[in-house]
């Protein structure tokens, strides 16, 4: 088993080089002087050409990459052009936030979304299910910031429930920080959830068309545990496997959501990087996201034979 | 006869579908004595799953419904108990077992939970109590090294050994009826001989009654102490099965006894199987005469126009306008 685990995380190495190549091509192809944006707008040629010298910037391509990933590999992920700040420092710095939305949201999304995708498959024609599926729909086809900015006008402007925007750290009490994080939350994990849910039901009404189930009915299971404790186990795997993919969706969304509700997370640590063409810090935060989307779904992987025997040989 | 465990009655099972109404079953009598084992044959789409399942009320929901009819069990009518009544009932006092061996095993279950989730439903036996009769159970239907096996998944048994936890599963509650519907339809012929011999043995062994589902004569010649002969939803004859082999009435009965394969036995090998010509009459459109008249031999204008009721002489019943019983 442990065997396992670490051939499967040496397998990431080559996705994660992919990733770094890509990242990497993208932002030095892509249009903006990050040396201009840094000498301001009166800057002479000098001027800039002096700072360009400093960051390394007047180096071939090829060069610059080379000497990134071998920092990378030593676990520098190189200094902010702006704030002067380790990019490690400043994702330190800024994690809790991040951290917060995203696990909660993901606790709390797998979990109704599971809920609802049973009941609609357990419910199959119905109007139940017609909702849940609307619901789906709708979920995963409006934006991020739209559902935010519903939600903090009907919750926060008008209702005056729940805080306009902003972040309150864990250290500074459970409830300001959970009552900080309801509406991103929401708006965040809707296409999450409608995503799970979706699979969910699908994955169900498979399972339970299944011979197995009939035989369970003929044993005179209650339903409960036909939905739960039969049909569920089966339709595991397909779930577990879009719960780790759609962790993209999560990843996405969080940079939205934040800037959204102007919370000091990673993802505004990076919009305002990339406003600024600070590229390590750009780079950095990309390459630890797609570090968590792949460690993620190595996760998802090994889960599998916690499911299904079958795949336990 | 002592009073019989099971009555079915006028049993009128259909589905609604789009294409129309499709009457499965219509209008079948039957009874299985305590103790007893009673056959039902006939071909494909007959409609002798569907009789199963409406009797376990298990029919797939939205799509067939029982109409009419009854089904007296225990002196009771299932067919007027509500989901909660029945489910005492199903896995405890009527069991059943099912063609697909591969497939009616849920495969991320271990056998021993599969088998010790029946005894915990119905018997409120502890979790520990009913792993020890998960055990007991799976030595009961022979499978070597019971006490290890019990926490193997189905993957891990061949067709025929689980179809064996299957009986296990069904016999664990002790009940007095089986419903086995073509319970070796799916396996070698050697694996067969065994498992309804397994069946055979510790129904009597329990003092179970089986209701035996098969298309196969030479099964029901070898299990059954009577049996009732489908057609097109009906029942068109009924005898002992001594009577049966001795003296088969029905044309369509004879059909299938000429069809009966005979490679059970050593010898030259196997004929080509004798079919019935023509095929099994759509049963989306009513029936005005016998169902089995376009593909009989006997037919005459009588059996188009008008159905024949069942006549009998002594345990014997046939219908037909052609013989008499
Ligand atoms: N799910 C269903 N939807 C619609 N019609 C059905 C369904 N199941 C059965 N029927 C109808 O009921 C009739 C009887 O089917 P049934 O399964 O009882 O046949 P059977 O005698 O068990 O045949 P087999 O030997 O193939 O198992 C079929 O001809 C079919 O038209
Ligand atoms: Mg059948």
């Amino acid at each position: 088993m442990s065997g396992t685990i670490l051939r499967r995380l040496l397998s990431m190495l080559p996705v994660m080089g992919v990733v770094a190549i890509c990242v990497f091509l993208l932002l030095h192809l892509a249009p903006g002087d990050p040396a201009s944006i840094i000498a301001g707008e009166n800057a002479t040629p000098e001027n800039i050409a002096r700072i360009r010298e400093q960051l390394g910037l007047d180096q071939p391509v090829w060069k610059q990459f080379l000497v990134w990933i071998a920092a990378m590999l030593h676990g520098d992920l190189g200094t902010s052009l702006f704030w002067g700040d380790t990019v490690l420092s400043l994702i330190g710095q800024r994690a809790e936030p991040t951290v917060s939305l995203a696990l909660t949201t993901l606790a709390v999304a797998v979990f109704l979304a599971i809920a609802i995708g049973v009941l609609a498959a357990s419910h199959a024609g119905t109007w139940i299910d017609r909702l849940v599926m609307g619901f789906a729909v709708l979920g995963f086809s409006v934006p991020v910031f739209v559902v935010g900015y519903l939600l903090i006008f009907v919750f926060a402007v008008n209702l005056k429930w729940l805080p306009v925007q902003g972040y309150s750290p864990l250290a500074e009490g459970l409830l300001p920080w959970l009552r900080n994080l309801v509406l991103p939350s929401v708006a965040l994990g809707m296409a999450y959830v409608a995503l799970i849910a979706r699979i969910t039901r699908t994955t169900m009404l498979d399972v339970l068309a299944e011979d197995y189930m009939r035989t369970a009915r003929a044993k005179g299971v209650a339903t409960r545990a036909m939905l739960f404790r039969h049909a569920l186990k089966n339709a595991a795997v397909p779930i577990a496997t879009v719960v780790g993919n759609g962790v993209a969706l999560l990843i996405g969304g969080v940079v939205i959501t934040e800037t959204v509700f102007n919370i000091p997370g990673i993802g505004r640590l990076v919009v305002d990087a990339i406003a600024r063409r600070d590229y390590p810090i750009i780079q950095g935060v990309i390459m630890v996201f797609s570090g968590v989307y792949v460690l993620v779904n190595l996760l998802v992987d090994l889960s599998y034979t916690l499911f299904d025997p079958r795949v336990r040989g | 006869m002592a009073e019989p465990v099971l009555a079915v009655e006028d049993l009128r099972t259909h589905f609604f579908t789009q294409d129309g109404v499709t009457r499965a079953v219509d209008g079948l009598n039957f009874t299985v004595g305590a103790g007893e084992t009673l056959g039902i044959v006939g071909e494909s789409g007959c409609g002798k799953s569907v009789t199963a399942l409406s009797v376990m009320r298990l029919l797939p929901a939205g799509l067939g419904r029982t109409v009419g009819g009854k089904v007296l069990f225990g002196g009771r009518d299932l067919l007027q108990l509500d989901e909660a009544q029945m489910r005492r009932i199903r896995g405890d006092r009527i069991a059943m077992i099912f063609q697909e061996p591969m497939t009616s095993l849920n495969p991320v279950l271990s056998v021993g939970e599969q088998i010790a989730e029946s005894v915990m439903i119905h018997q409120g036996k502890t979790k520990a109590e009913a792993w020890a009769r998960a055990a007991e159970m799976l030595a009961l239907v022979r499978i070597a090294d019971a006490e290890r096996r019990v926490k193997d998944y189905p993957h891990q048994f061949s067709g025929g050994m689980r179809q064996r936890v299957m009986i296990a599963i069904a016999l664990s509650c002790h009940p007095q009826l089986l419903i086995a519907d073509e319970p070796t339809t799916a396996l070698d012929v050697t694996i067969q001989a065994q498992i309804l011999k397994l069946m055979i043995e510790l129904k009597s062994r329990i003092g179970a009654a089986i209701l035996l589902i098969t298309h196969d004569l030479g099964v029901v010649a070898e299990t059954c102490q009577r049996v009732v002969v489908m057609y097109a939803g009906r029942k068109v004859e009924e005898a002992s099965v001594l009577d049966l082999f001795d003296r088969p009435l029905h044309p369509y009965t004879r059909g299938l006894m000429a069809s009966i394969p005979r490679h059970r036995r050593a010898g030259p090998p196997p004929r080509r199987l004798q079919e019935i010509p023509g095929i099994v009459p759509n049963l989306r459109d009513p029936i005005a005469g016998c169902a089995f008249a376009p593909r009989c031999p006997l037919a005459t204008a009588r059996c188009t126009a008008e159905a024949p009721s069942l006549r009998s002489a002594g345990t014997h019943s046939v219908a037909c306008w052609e013989v008499t019983p």
